[in-house]
């Protein structure tokens, strides 16, 4: 008969730590191996709060310290924030971002089933471009409506800001996508029952792709958030311009206060960045809708 | 020679132990089922005999020689899911073929391109596919060889994982619910050709099922499970006929057994109105156990009533629902004695059983009980046995109510 | 003429028209007729400050065949792109695969991985230009203390293509890292338990016999998403290096940026950009159509 082996001890941990006891020596590496280059993604961010914090001749010490030595993070915030209209610049981004995104999903839902559930001529011919346009940049379109603006006259104003974005064709793609799994037979039953199509879409469609709205909703506020280049051809004066472009004009070659450049910098990046930490899941998911199936 | 051997396996899951001390011994070239409902640990067990999991404490044995860190591919097992598993990339004779693949060539010769210029690939590369094509043609699936899973029917990817399997040339074979996924009319056939197989083979085999009627015709031996632990080990009839707990008596035998409460007071068994002197020295509340099919349903000439006189308890019985299922029928009732709760009857149609015959419902009969055939449980489920030994000699019989 | 169609389906159709009427509207305004556009422009000497121009069909193609700039500008793109693809392809993948197995971590480590692709890029060019700064930056810092000289990162000709790369991978990996971490997520479990049974229980194997043939879908999408990235090249550009020193680091859409608002060659421009297009469609054409078939299953 052989013997029993003895159960495997286990040294006394209390239990909230005994979570992070690694599997093997080898894990433990693996994982700080990880954290180090983990370390190297947050660092850019950390040393930009950290000068944003600085005076000028701090920024580029060759020693560096995270802790400012001479705190004037008042100062360069104060300056940023207070100095130029910063209120109204994020006034002015949450407008047209909020513009972009309500025009994206009004257009975009909508076609986006009729690709997916419903059979008509010119279906194939509108996705295939849809696919296609989904390569083309801003700036190939750019110098086009540019001028169309310019010869409308519209230069200078929230509709120049957000026209280019109002259809997004990757939010056609995503919806189309989403809509492709919803099952025919609640459709069907829905006919049978009496609605008609557009009670179908709002009272059955659109409550069940909540998820996917939320999370392209995210996508589109952040990516036109950050926007630079088309706000920079068509905002002329101050009181159009975006959180973004604000930026930029602590930027000159001749600008030498580095401290509230980085100040600058950090504020135009932390809200989407807080809205990120707060809405993880959302970001998350919103990107593996699109990219797991392919 | 591959005799397993489980000692004490116990396994949690976080707060959840879900193995709570089993062991099994399990012979050479026997076909075992472990069965039991959903949650019971029988897969886990499955799993911790592959070394898919290690278990927490317990040994377990291949032919004497503890196997407990030993990966799985060392431990000569060939396993079966419950879908299959297979590669859906590769095609029927690359999955079939991967277990050689991993075996007979080095590391060299197996990775992607560089695998073209190891010496060993090309001299191994036309056994390993005569290997293929040989099992493949055994189990009736040489034409699908160049063929991917996804374009195969269930029946085909089951052959396949069963080839995966066999091409390993394994001492143990392990199936987990494998024909779970099968349309009732396939099931039939391949439970007849595991069953061959196994004959054919003499492997051992250790198959997991929730389906009583499996274990109970493929299997040498039958270890039934409830909540981590071994109710009972024993041949499929052991378990029918001589059940150890409650559960295991409900668990076997379709339809379901039939349990009445009772009371043991004063040296006598007593349910409905019924009474039977009993040797037992417990008293209190018992469970009744009677399967459907030995109830005997007296002056009913359309029924069969094999034995001409049956020594018994008679009682009165209630038809609710008559279901007739073609030999036999399933009467569905209750002792007017004992009216809460539900009795099935199974009785077989005899040649007088006219084709516009229907069993009237709400009708009352008069069943008999053989004693003999009851099976006795504590209020805890456990079977217990009255101090005669030969159950054939009927008790002294005390009725109330005959017909 | 077809069958004729079904009142149901008549009526289906006349109501797909409506629905799809707004973003068709759009998309004609937004990218058709702007392409359109573009494609005659391209055929111009159009430049912005002057009404007057001519048709000069397909000279400012001609001109971009024998232009040496052009021919700089497409292989500073293309070198940069094959740097760029495999270094966010290939360590995005391998961080998925460590973070995978890592149940305690996952979380955080995610949100870290992924900080960069919420950030506004323009920014964290600034950003990144500071780090790399030749004299003063905290990355030669870093080698200096280490007992090497100190490298030019932006203001090299040799290095800046990879400096630019560092930063454009920066920003992506983490995005690449979430597409293949939920496409990790989706391989069933007991596929690697059967390779286990049939002995590829090596990292290698596994890897090879089971992860990289089901991420197939999901590593397609990142490639031709990561491709279409990379020649995408400009904000950083535009920012930090203006296409220096000399003309090392201008790409494709920089140079058509600047023959356009900075040189008024709007004609040029405009065929830079529809060559730009048809390369971009091109390629992730190819890339789709090569893989596709090998990775469905």
């Amino acid at each position: 008969m052989t013997d029993i082996l003895p159960s495997r001890t286990h040294f006394a941990i209390p239990r909230w730590l005994a979570k992070y006891k690694p599997k093997s020596i080898g894990s433990a590496i693996g994982t700080a191996v990880l954290f180090l280059c983990a370390w190297v993604m947050v660092f850019p961010f950390i040393w930009m709060v950290s000068s944003s914090m600085k005076p000028t001749n701090e920024v580029y010490n060759s020693h560096f310290s995270i802790i400012p030595k001479t705190f004037k993070g008042f100062e360069n915030y104060y300056t940023v924030l207070f100095d130029q209209p910063y209120l109204s610049f994020v006034f002015n981004s949450l407008i047209v971002c909020g513009g972009i995104l309500i025009v994206q999903l009004a257009t975009a839902i909508p076609a986006a089933y009729a690709l997916a559930k419903l059979k008509f001529k010119g279906s194939t011919i509108l996705f295939g471009t849809v696919i296609a346009s989904l390569t083309i940049p801003i700036n190939v379109t750019s110098i086009p409506i540019y001028i169309g603006i310019v010869k409308a006259g519209l230069l200078d104003t929230y509709i120049a800001m957000m026209f280019p974005f109002f259809i997004s064709v990757f939010a056609i793609f995503l919806f189309r996508q989403f809509f492709k799994g919803f099952p025919d037979s609640i459709i069907q039953a829905a006919r049978l029952d009496g609605f008609t199509e557009f009670e179908i879409i709002l009272r059955l469609i659109l409550p069940s792709a909540v998820p996917a709205i939320a999370a392209f909703s995210v996508f589109s506020f952040v990516a036109h958030w950050n926007d630079l280049y088309w706000p920079l051809i068509v905002v002329q004066s101050q009181d159009k311009m975006t959180a973004t472009l604000s930026m930029m004009q602590y930027q000159s070659e001749f600008d030498t206060n580095y401290g509230r450049t980085f100040a600058s910098a950090t504020v135009v990046t932390a809200p989407m960045v807080i809205a990120f930490l707060f809405a993880r899941r959302l970001f998350i998911r919103g990107i593996t809708m699109t990219g797991v199936k392919g | 020679m591959a005799h397993l051997s489980l000692k004490q396996i116990e396994k949690s899951f976080g707060d959840t132990d879900v193995l709570k001390g089993v062991s099994l011994d399990i012979e050479d070239g026997e076909f075992i089922s472990l069965v039991g409902q959903s949650g019971c640990g029988k897969s886990t067990l499955l799993r911790i005999i592959a070394g898919l999991e290690t278990q927490d404490a317990g040994d377990i044995l291949i032919d004497g020689k503890p196997v407990n860190d030993t990966a799985p591919k060392h431990r000569n097992i060939a396993m079966v899911f419950q879908d299959y598993a297979l590669y859906p990339h590769m095609t029927v004779a690359e999955n079939i073929a991967m277990p050689l693949i991993m075996t007979r060539l080095p590391m060299h010769a197996r990775l992607p391109l560089i695998r073209h210029l190891a010496p060993s690939h090309r001299r191994q590369k036309p056994e390993i596919d005569a290997h293929v094509a040989s099992v493949a043609k055994q189990l009736h699936i040489d034409h699908l060889l160049t063929r991917r899973p996804a374009q195969l029917s269930g029946g085909q990817r089951q052959r396949v994982a069963l080839g995966r399997a066999l091409v390993r040339n394994p001492q143990i074979f392990l199936m987990d619910e494998p024909l779970s996924n099968l349309d009732a009319k396939l099931r039939v056939k391949v439970r007849r050709e595991i069953t061959e197989l196994h004959a054919s083979s003499g492997l051992t085999f250790v198959y997991v099922t929730h389906d009583q009627v499996e274990a109970m015709t493929m299997s040498d031996r039958v270890a039934m499970m409830q909540n981590g632990r071994l109710l009972q080990v024993g041949t499929p009839n052991a378990l029918y006929a001589d059940p150890a707990t409650m559960d295991v008596a409900r668990f076997i035998g379709s339809p379901e057994i039939n349990m009445l409460d009772a009371t043991i007071r004063d040296g006598a068994l007593l349910f409905g109105d019924n009474r039977l002197p009993i040797d037992l020295h417990n008293t209190g509340k018992v469970h009744v156990g009677i399967r459907p099919e030995m109830l005997m349903i007296r002056n009913m000439p359309d029924l069969a009533y094999a034995e001409a006189h049956v020594n018994g308890i008679t009682t009165r019985f209630e038809t609710a629902t008559v279901e007739d299922l073609g030999p036999e029928v399933l009467i569905h009732g209750r002792l007017t004695s004992q009216p809460d709760t539900d009795i099935r009857i199974r009785a077989q149609k005899s040649a007088s059983y006219g084709t516009g015959a229907r069993l009237a419902h709400n009708r009352h009969l008069d069943v008999i009980i053989d004693p003999s055939r009851l099976f006795l449980f504590d209020e805890g489920g456990k079977r217990l046995h009255p101090a005669l030994e030969h159950a054939a000699i009927p008790m002294q019989l005390e009725t109330a109510g005959a017909a | 003429m077809a069958k004729a169609l079904s009142p149901l389906q008549r009526a289906q159709t006349r109501l797909a028209y409506i629905l799809i009427a707004p973003a068709t509207a759009l998309i004609v305004l937004i990218y058709i007729i702007p392409i359109i556009l573009v494609f005659l422009a391209s055929l111009t000497d159009y430049t912005l400050v002057s009404d007057y121009f001519e048709f000069v069909g397909l000279a400012n193609y001609q001109k971009m065949i024998g232009d040496a700039v052009f021919a700089n500008a497409l292989s500073n793109t293309f070198i940069y792109a094959a740097m760029f693809l495999p270094a966010s392809f290939l360590i995005s993948l391998v961080l998925a695969i460590a973070i995978q197995d890592r149940k305690q971590f996952r979380s955080l480590l995610e949100v870290l991985f992924f900080l960069p692709v919420t950030a506004t890029l323009s920014a964290m060019a600034l950003v990144w230009g500071a780090l790399l700064d030749s004299r003063q930056g905290v990355i030669n810092s870093i080698i200096q203390s280490l007992g090497f000289a100190p490298v030019n990162f932006l203001g090299s000709e040799n290095i800046v293509l990879f400096s630019l790369t560092l930063i454009s991978a920066w920003s992506v990996i983490g995005f690449n890292m979430v597409l293949f971490l939920a496409g990790l997520t989706a391989i069933p479990k007991n596929l690697y338990e059967a390779a286990a049974i049939d002995g590829a229980d090596h990292p290698l194997d596994k890897f090879f016999r089971v992860t990289w043939p089901m991420l197939g879908p999901t590593a397609m999408f990142v490639a031709v998403t990561s491709s279409i990235t990379a020649f995408k090249l400009f904000d950083t550009v535009a920012i930090l290096t203006h296409g220096g020193p000399g003309r090392a680091s201008e790409v494709f859409l920089y140079l058509a940026f600047l023959e356009g608002f900075e040189y008024f060659n709007m004609g040029y421009s405009a065929a830079l950009s529809l060559v730009f297009l048809l390369i971009v469609f091109a390629f992730a054409l190819a890339q789709t159509l090569f893989v596709d078939r090998k990775v469905q299953y």
